[in-house]
């Protein structure tokens, strides 16, 4: 045991440093450089081919503008240069479901480059993650491995695939989840993409190194390790947290780190060795002969300039401002474009005035996302396009309980009811016989019963012990099968109570 | 004295049934008869379609006889082996491809066949197109009608052979650095390459996309002209072909030169070119002028860096397009028990030693560290060489040279060299770099009896001027009316 005081290694305070390359499956109705259909999920293998996606002899590719739309729309929200030139290049390496043995991906000039995305801090502060680039290619096959056997299914290949490349500029797990968060949202809100992670319609794949204040205050980096097989967004921030950790515990230890790619445990929630960088790749990158580089004129960026929708980040401001929400509600709300259609229709039939969005904002994320959470695939905000609630019934039924005609206990019943039947609110009150008991004598009638039944528990509260309030409170909500408008009640059981 | 049917040209055998003379089925009989005679002797056929052809000049009779006019309606042609047919074994010249059967065709030859052209079948090639000679082919070489110990040039040797010894009306045949204009010049028969974007690539196995560009080996240069304006034109399955409208080239073939400004290029009249092909080539000039048009010398300055930028792109290019033969889908597979040896194995048996040489050669100039030293500067100097003849052409409408420094050489004489192979293509390459278009036409024989081969270079989508040029000698010259002397036994 030595006592030393020298600075220790374990003191040493370190950086994250991470970098996120994120691959979007683009929503078109053809691939990327074939008329085959893009609905390869659930198809038979290998039924949405054709000469060029199976890489026959001869085949040549042509570009599919949609997809070249779409990149350049997520270049625009994502505040980046297009460039006027684009230049599609061949990205070698072999592999079965590569059926070309290249890719056709972009490396100099891409359709979209020095952007950035402005990510909302825990401290409710923002910040703005830099996109370097954004480019188009193509999505390879699948391979599945049975019995033994491996067959390759090319339904995928030539899928349009958006890659996504952030500077450097992420410094925690919780950044690298507010990034994903709020990309998402933005490329669903563009139409661009699905987003949909479990479905391999977005893969993320971060580049993670730490470095000592000294190396930063130098403007170095530490070796970078890229995690793949990344399948939801905790799993991401859970991967970068355990790589910060895992290299800082090898720095402090007097190790160094490796150049490596690493892949995700999910089941352990470790990072696992994929490849060593002796088997790093030479891509052999350079410019496909079969396309002519791309021109894109000024004024077709301005036209779809004038396609993009309100994106998130400024929707949740509106809502902030001219509506005056809560963060955490804002957030929810502008995150999806289906919530956020769904609330503002309601809105729209509810009012604006007297903090009513807001209230609004309370029961749609606490009473509504709680039955559709409840229902169907999982914590998928966007089936709100599905439920059988209209917004107008919403509002609705919010208007019943301001108007004392239901107390908000049975608003709460009434809105299970409506997503099931999609009733209107008020036939379902009138139906149920559950419209708000506020007629006095039928309270005090309901009292008296109460207090002829309950002689001792009266005679306790006569005596001080006044916390029965309560119980003859619940006696007289149950009376009314919750009907009694609570104020009411309250009233006049505090005016008889004294005798 | 009545010629045989298969020794017609195409307009000849067009004008005959016309008339009624004979059918579309007589005349593929005729050529399918020839091939019987000769192709022992040629091997410019790598399948015969016997069959097909048949029926296919039935179905040519039929909609003749229903009134049609289609404007290669019954007529019988070979299409070189690395141009997709559906249903038809496409083989490349390749083992990797023996037995592939592609499901759709080139768009070329889909163009020529609803103009009623009749398929004869697919001819031999340098594997992949990979070669001067036709040596290259896996399968065999094909022999010069000519002198049957002499290569017939490549890589579309089988096509130019077929046309020579009258095995087929026309073809097609595809030119990446010469190898079509080559095998023309040596088998005595008109070769013209479109420029690039001209014709659809659809459905030609490629070899170097950005050089790549489907020609048309044929008897006299009307018949180049009406096949090329069936083909050429705009296809929306390839981006690099021109939307540019096709005129009708035939239209073009005026005779009349008077007044054209032909260059001569010193870069292309130097030692090591054969005198008798320098000579002839002069004598063609010389008529040229005799029929009015003016001679400018003009200067090609980058011309010695053509052969190698040539085989740094075309090979880095290459190592790329031909990574798809990997035994996965299609062709020959080892059937190795892991993905690696079956690469290893499909691809070590399924390449000849060519195809693998260029395959390595581009594999490095792409590589890391090397790429900016060989293909980047190699795309520069292209640039340069294209400027060179744009500069040129405003001078001159057209230029004229040799299609190569010698005449057909000996088979097996330079198989063993490489280098020297590449040598045959030094005056053609040129042009495919700058994407220009260019023609050979017969200009005479050398002592031996061996063709000799002008070619008459034009800027980009300048084909009806080439042409006009070409078929002006040709007319005023008899050449094309000599035969490659094949013994046919009785
Ligand atoms: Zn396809």
């Amino acid at each position: 045991m030595s006592m030393t005081t020298v600075a220790r290694p374990e003191e040493t305070t370190f950086e994250l440093v991470v970098g996120m390359e994120v691959h979007a499956q683009v929503l078109t109705q053809s691939k990327m450089f074939c008329r085959c259909a893009t609905d390869y999920q659930g198809a038979p293998p290998n039924t949405r081919t054709c000469p060029v996606c199976l890489a026959l002899p001869g085949a040549l590719p042509v570009i599919n503008r949609a997809a070249v739309e779409a990149t350049i729309r997520t270049g625009l929200a994502l505040n980046c240069r297009i460039n006027e030139t684009a230049v599609f290049a061949r990205k070698n390496y072999t592999y079965p479901d590569l059926p070309k043995g290249y890719q056709i991906s972009q490396y100099e000039l891409p359709l979209c480059a020095d952007g950035y995305l402005e990510i909302d801090l825990e401290d409710g502060s923002t910040k703005r993650v830099r996109i370097r680039r954004v480019h188009l290619e193509e999505d390879t096959g699948r391979s599945v491995h049975e019995g033994g056997y491996s067959y390759i299914d090319l339904n995928r290949a030539g899928v349009p695939l958006m890659e996504i490349v952030t500077e450097a500029d992420i410094h925690s797990p919780e950044e690298a989840y507010a990034y994903l968060t709020r990309l998402r949202a933005t490329l669903r809100a563009l139409g661009v993409s699905s987003g949909d992670m479990e479905k391999g319609a977005l893969r993320c794949e971060p580049n993670i190194s730490v470095r000592t204040l000294e190396q930063k205050a130098r403007g170095e980096y530490g070796v970078k390790v890229e995690v793949k097989n990344l399948n939801s967004f905790r799993s991401v921030r859970n991967a970068i947290a355990y790589e910060m950790e895992r290299q800082i515990a090898i720095l402090r230890a007097g190790g160094s780190v490796e150049q490596v790619n690493m892949g995700w445990d999910e089941e352990r929630q470790c990072t696992v060795l994929q490849r060593g960088k002796e088997d790093a790749h030479d891509y052999r990158y350079f410019p496909e002969p079969d396309l002519p580089p791309l021109r894109i004129p000024r004024e077709e960026v301005e036209r779809l300039a004038a396609t993009l929708p309100e994106l998130p980040a400024a929707k949740r401001n509106r809502y902030e401002q001219a509506w005056g929400l809560r963060r955490t509600e804002a957030n929810i709300l502008s995150g999806e474009a289906a919530v956020a259609r769904f609330f503002e229709e309601a809105v729209a039939a509810y009012g604006e005035s007297d903090g009513k969005p807001q209230r609004l904002a309370t029961w749609m994320t606490g009473e509504l996302f709680r039955l559709l959470y409840a229902d169907g695939e999982g914590q998928d905000l966007r089936q709100i396009a599905s439920i059988k609630i209209r917004p107008t019934q919403f509002a609705a039924l919010l208007k019943l309980v301001d108007d004392k005609v239901i107390n908000p206990n049975t608003g709460k019943k009434v809105l299970e009811i409506m997503y099931v039947t999609g009733e209107d609110p008020q036939v379902i009150v009138e139906r149920e016989g559950l419209a708000m008991v506020s007629d006095v004598s039928a309270i005090d009638e309901a009292i008296a019963a109460i207090f002829a039944a309950n002689p001792t528990e009266l005679a306790r509260y006569r005596a001080g012990e006044e916390k029965l309030f309560g119980f003859f409170m619940g006696q007289v909500m149950r009376a009314t099968k919750g009907k009694a408008d609570p104020a009411a009640a309250k009233e006049r059981l505090l005016q008889l109570i004294r005798g | 004295m009545s010629k045989a049917l298969y020794e017609l040209t195409i307009h000849e055998a067009l004008e005959g049934m016309r008339r009624k003379e004979f059918s579309a089925v007589e005349l593929t009989r005729s050529l399918l008869e020839r091939i019987e005679q000769v192709e022992d002797q040629v091997k410019a056929y790598l399948t015969v379609t016997a069959d097909l052809a048949l029926e296919q000049a039935a179905a040519a009779d039929t909609r003749r006889r229903a009134g049609e006019e289609a404007p290669l309606l019954g007529i019988p042609m070979g299409i070189k082996d690395v141009l997709c047919t559906a249903g038809v074994r496409t083989t490349c010249g390749s083992r990797i491809l023996e037995n592939f059967i592609p499901p759709y065709t080139a768009t070329a030859v889909q163009r020529l066949l609803d103009a009623g052209m009749v398929l004869l079948g697919k001819t031999n090639t340098d594997e992949f197109a990979m070669g001067s000679s036709t040596e290259n082919s896996a399968y065999f070489p094909t022999r010069n009608p000519w002198a049957l110990d002499r290569v017939p040039g490549g890589s579309s040797g089988g096509s130019a052979a077929a046309v020579a010894a009258q095995e087929a009306m026309a073809a097609l045949g595809t030119d990446t650095g010469g190898s079509v204009r080559l095998p023309a010049s040596y088998c005595g028969v008109v070769g013209l390459k479109p420029s690039y974007g001209r014709v659809s690539r659809y459905g030609l196995v490629a070899y170097g996309s950005s050089l790549d560009q489907i020609g048309v080996l044929a008897k006299d240069v009307r018949d180049a002209a009406l096949v090329l304006t069936v083909m050429a034109g705009h296809d929306p399955h390839d981006s690099t072909s021109m939307p540019a409208p096709t005129p009708d080239y035939r239209a073009a073939l005026t005779g009349d030169v008077r007044g054209l400004r032909i260059g001569l290029p010193e870069e292309y009249f130097i030692v090591g070119v054969q005198p008798e092909v320098e000579a002839a080539v002069r004598r063609a000039i010389d008529a040229l002028v005799d029929l009015g048009a003016e001679v400018r010398p003009v200067s090609l300055p980058n011309t010695d860096q053509a052969l190698p930028v040539y085989y740094l792109v075309a090979t880095a290019e290459a190592s790329a397009n031909l990574a798809r033969f990997d035994g996965v889908r299609y062709g020959y597979s080892a059937g190795a028990d892991s993905i690696l040896e079956n690469y290893r194995l499909s691809r070590g048996r399924g390449f000849g030693a060519e195809v693998k040489r260029r395959i390595m050669l581009g594999t490095y100039a792409l590589s890391a560290g090397y790429y900016d030293a060989y293909y980047l500067k190699a795309q520069q100097v292209r640039t340069l060489i294209k400027q060179d003849f744009e500069r040129a052409f405003e001078q001159v409408d057209v230029i004229a040279s040799p299609v190569a420094p010698t005449t057909a050489f000996r088979l097996g004489e330079k198989t063993d060299d490489p280098l020297a192979m590449y040598l045959s293509d030094v005056f053609t390459i040129t042009l495919n770099l700058a994407g220009m278009c260019g023609v050979s036409v017969p200009c005479g024989f050398d002592r031996q009896g061996l063709p000799i081969g002008l070619q008459i270079m034009g800027p980009h989508l300048g084909e009806e001027i080439v042409l006009r040029v070409a078929h002006a000698y040709e007319q005023a010259t008899d050449w094309r009316r000599r035969q490659a002397p094949l013994s046919i036994e009785a």
